[in-house]
């Protein structure tokens, strides 16, 4: 009863106080008051060359976050997208190097994306095998299979024109930080407004009733992981240009960071519930915290035991909200 | 009590129940219902759904504590906190959904938590089947091994593994919540052979069951409840079918259904020799424009399974399907919604409520075509879709952004009902619609379907409720094994001929008549 009656208050005078304290609110609260705290700390850090090297390092994982967001509302995980993005990477500068026109390097990345996502998206929903264990068989797949064929060589010699991120749009802002910003909005635009971004919601929240309601599950399993698939590919585009060479590998458990900015971003592990402004606001929290390790002269090996608490600290408020919500 | 000034025993009987009392928010699930069982007594507890039967079961095997009243054993009264306490008190219970380990063998499954240990700790695998052949041949059991794997047995046979079960751990009170729902007629039989067996060795059989043949063939005294209440206790040899179904269903009717004339138009569902095996058997049915046709039945007699096969979630192997007239071969739901058919599922949780959805969202979920234009949602018409099906049906919540499943269950349920009319359907499949919710959410969902009916709508409702058929139903149809048995108009409904009809007992049938 008393849960009831707490959660009973969401009436119209104290709205604004809700929507301050959703996770969105509270992740850009973090952002800015962890900047400033560690600013007050070691200014260095809030040096302009410091926060822009946070961002353009990171904004591959918001955009990859971005279609991890999407799979986990839908009720799936996926655990292939660090190594897809390693795939996709050699991938396109393969082609670049190889002489292929630039625009066709980046596009076959994109949907070489769409392909191994929306595949994967199939045998999930059609065949109806677990996302865990189909992502887990192509994580495999594609690691073993990009060391094999590179024999761990990296890509060097890259056309200048291949680098993406380069790019700066009116002489300021940086591409990568620009196609985060754009991809989150236009994201979260669709998942807000469109019948198609509700089927997501719906699929992750109650399957059977999406069903009832003439909402394909399988239809909208596909098309979130092709969705996925794409952003993948982007987010490859992006760590393939910001270096001047392509290593065979991704950062190590770039697929854990990536699901962590979507879990901590306030997409529920159960399905159903999030958005992908949280999940984007939780990537570059997670690489200001990196960062900020190194201001304040704390070893940067803590940033995944950070990333731990984050986890665990958001995934337990969200069962408990949904206990209080099932006891009511 | 009921047997009269001379049945005083010199002992206390093995099981005593007083004055229970359990409520849950917004329920009251058991109001001061009290029974006993003598040793060597099969005692049944009869009742409609939502009698309150599962939850005296729960207190009594310690699933949860009652509110008020306590449970003796053998006169002295037992504190019954955890399900460990009651299997201490020798207290067993034997669930409709089996509780085994697949995977593992009979003698595994029957010494679960508490197998014969050997030296170091380790188990005495020869001790663990020696004793399973013990229990095996005490009822007299010859084709059940200790060793076979639980996976590959019959339900009767899995149901013996639990019966050994409860024996193994020295019950001395067995209960059995409608042991024989999954059998075979072969296995029913079997059954009573155990049951009574374990009558003559002194245990004391709490046995719930909707089957009143079943209840003349194997109890001796039969307690009825109704709304949370005991309303009596008799000795089986001293009823009959007729008397017991007056007993469960009461007389109160008439008074709580007041019922809307309207008048009846054309057909709007028509079936014909619908077939989707095993539980929809060549089932024939009409209904028209403003008549609500009741769809009564035992639970497992198919009725949902009809419904889903006309809403294409399980879509049909055969027969025929026309709604207004025009042929229609539904394979899908989304099939069914666009050609004018809603359905409200049995089950609001999982079938019918995204529950961390808003208020909002929940409404327009069966309707987005009408408010979404080039894939977009009109944010403007969907708060007045849900808006209007707030107000139509009086949902009482704080917001349209509310989130659905915070709210109470009548509430939930006028959701999962509204949200099918957005859709402005022809015909409303209805299943338990009133389920779980409390008296003024079900009047107001009577009074609604009353008003749906008079413009015009098709309803067809299936429920368990008895009263609630015979007094919202035009005509009633009765479900059992996957036909439809009997029909009667609204003038010659009376629990006592439906009741017959859903038990499939003939004689009481025609004690009725």
């Amino acid at each position: 009863m008393t849960a009831m009656t707490l959660a009973g208050t969401g009436a119209d005078p104290r709205r604004r106080l809700k929507v301050l304290a959703s996770q969105e609110a509270l992740l850009a609260i973090a952002v800015i008051g962890l900047a400033i705290a560690v600013g007050l700390y070691n200014p260095r850090f809030l040096a302009a060359r410091n926060l822009a090297d946070v961002l353009l390092g990171n904004a591959y994982i918001a955009v990859a976050a971005v279609g991890m967001s999407m799979v986990i509302v839908s009720g799936n995980i996926d655990i292939s997208v660090g190594a897809l993005i390693g795939v996709l990477a050699t991938f396109s500068g393969t082609l670049a190097v190889n002489g292929a026109p630039i625009v066709v390097a980046w596009l076959a990345a994109l949907v070489a994306g769409v392909v191994v996502m929306a595949l994967q998206g199939v045998i999930i929903a059609y065949l109806r095998i677990p996302a865990i264990v189909v992502t887990l068989g192509m994580l495999s797949i594609l690691k073993g299979g990009l060391i094999s064929v590179t024999g761990g060589k990296w890509i060097t010699d890259l056309p200048d024109s291949f680098h993406l991120a380069d790019i700066e749009l009116f002489g300021l802002l940086p591409f990568p930080v620009f196609l985060m910003i754009l991809v989150t909005i236009l994201a979260a635009l669709w998942m807000r407004y469109s019948a198609s971004g509700r089927a997501i919601y719906a699929v992750g929240g109650n399957a059977e009733a999406a069903r009832l309601c003439g909402i394909s599950q399988p239809r909208t399993i596909v098309m979130v992981f092709a969705l996925h698939g794409l952003f993948a590919g982007a987010a490859a585009l992006l760590y393939a240009t910001q270096l001047r060479v392509i290593q065979s590998t991704v950062p190590p458990n770039l697929e854990l960071t990536i699901i962590t900015a979507s879990v901590v971003g306030g997409v529920s592990i159960l399905g159903g519930v999030g958005t992908v402004v949280g999940s984007t606001l939780a990537a570059v929290l997670i690489a200001e915290i990196a960062s900020a390790l190194v201001f304040i002269d704390v070893s940067p090996y803590w940033i995944r035991a950070v990333q731990g608490v984050l986890i665990l600290v958001t995934v337990i408020a969200d069962i408990l909200r949904r206990r209080r919500m099932a006891g009511a | 009590m009921t047997t009269g000034p001379h049945s005083e025993t010199p002992t206390a009987p093995l099981l005593s129940v007083r004055a229970i009392e359990k409520s849950f928010p917004g329920v009251r699930a058991l109001s001061g219902v009290s029974f006993e069982a003598a040793r060597g007594e099969v005692h049944a507890l009869l009742g409609e759904n939502g009698a309150g039967k599962s939850t005296l079961i729960k207190i009594i095997s310690g699933v949860f504590p009652p509110d008020r009243g306590e449970v003796l054993v053998d006169g002295s009264p037992v504190d019954l906190a955890r399900p460990d306490d009651a299997r201490r008190a020798g207290i067993a219970t034997i669930y409709q959904e089996l509780l085994l380990f697949p995977e593992l063998t009979v003698a595994e499954n029957i010494f679960m938590g508490h197998a014969p240990r050997a030296r170091l700790g380790r188990i005495d695998w020869r001790a663990m089947r020696e004793k399973t052949n013990a229990l095996l041949a005490s009822l007299e059991i010859h084709d059940l091994q200790a060793d076979r794997i639980v996976g590959s047995l019959s339900v009767g046979n899995r149901q013996r593994v639990e019966i050994l079960r409860a024996l193994s751990q020295d019950a001395r009170i067995l209960i059995m919540d409608e042991p024989t729902a999954a059998l075979t007629e072969y296995d029913v039989t079997r059954l009573f052979d155990i049951v009574r067996k374990l009558k003559a060795r002194g245990v004391a059989v709490i046995y719930i069951s909707h089957r009143l043949d079943e209840i003349f063939a194997i109890a001796d005294r039969v307690t009825v409840l109704r709304d949370g209440a005991h309303v009596a206790t008799r000795r089986v040899a001293d009823t009959d079918a007729a008397g017991l179904v007056q007993l469960m269903v009461g007389r109160r009717i008439e008074s709580l259904f007041p019922k809307v004339t309207v008048p009846i138009g054309k057909p709007v569902l028509e079936v014909k020799g619908l077939e989707r095996r095993p539980l929809t058997r060549s089932v024939s049915l009409t209904v028209r424009a403003g008549e609500i046709v009741g769809l009564a039945g035992l639970v497992g007699s198919g009725r949902s399974e009809l419904a889903q096969t006309i809403f294409g979630v399980t879509p049909a192997d055969g027969g025929e399907i026309r709604i207004d007239g025009q042929q229609a071969d539904i394979r899908s739901p989304a099939q069914a919604r666009s050609l004018g058919v809603a359905y409200v599922p049995e089950d609001r949780g999982t079938q019918g409520l995204v529950r961390p959805m808003t208020v909002r969202e929940n409404f327009s979920l069966a309707a987005l075509g009408k408010v979404a234009f080039g894939g977009f949602i009109d944010r403007g018409a969907e708060r007045k879709l849900a808006g209007d099906g707030v107000k139509r049906f009086a949902v009482k919540t704080s917001s349209l952004e509310q989130i659905a499943g915070k709210l109470s269950g009548g509430n939930q349920q006028k959701i999962v009902l509204g949200k099918w009319l957005a859709n402005g359907p022809k015909l409303l499949i209805l299943d338990e619609p009133t389920r779980g919710i409390d008296v003024g959410a079900k009047a107001e969902i009577h009074r609604l379907m009353g008003e749906l009916a008079a413009q015009g709508l098709a309803i067809l409702m299936i429920s368990s409720e008895l009263p609630e058929v015979l007094g919202m139903s035009d005509r009633v149809l009765v479900m059992r094994e996957g036909r439809i048995v009997a029909e009667f108009p609204r003038e010659e409904a009376t629990p006592e001929s439906v009741g017959a009809a859903m038990m499939g007992s003939h004689e009481s049938a025609e004690k009725a008549a």
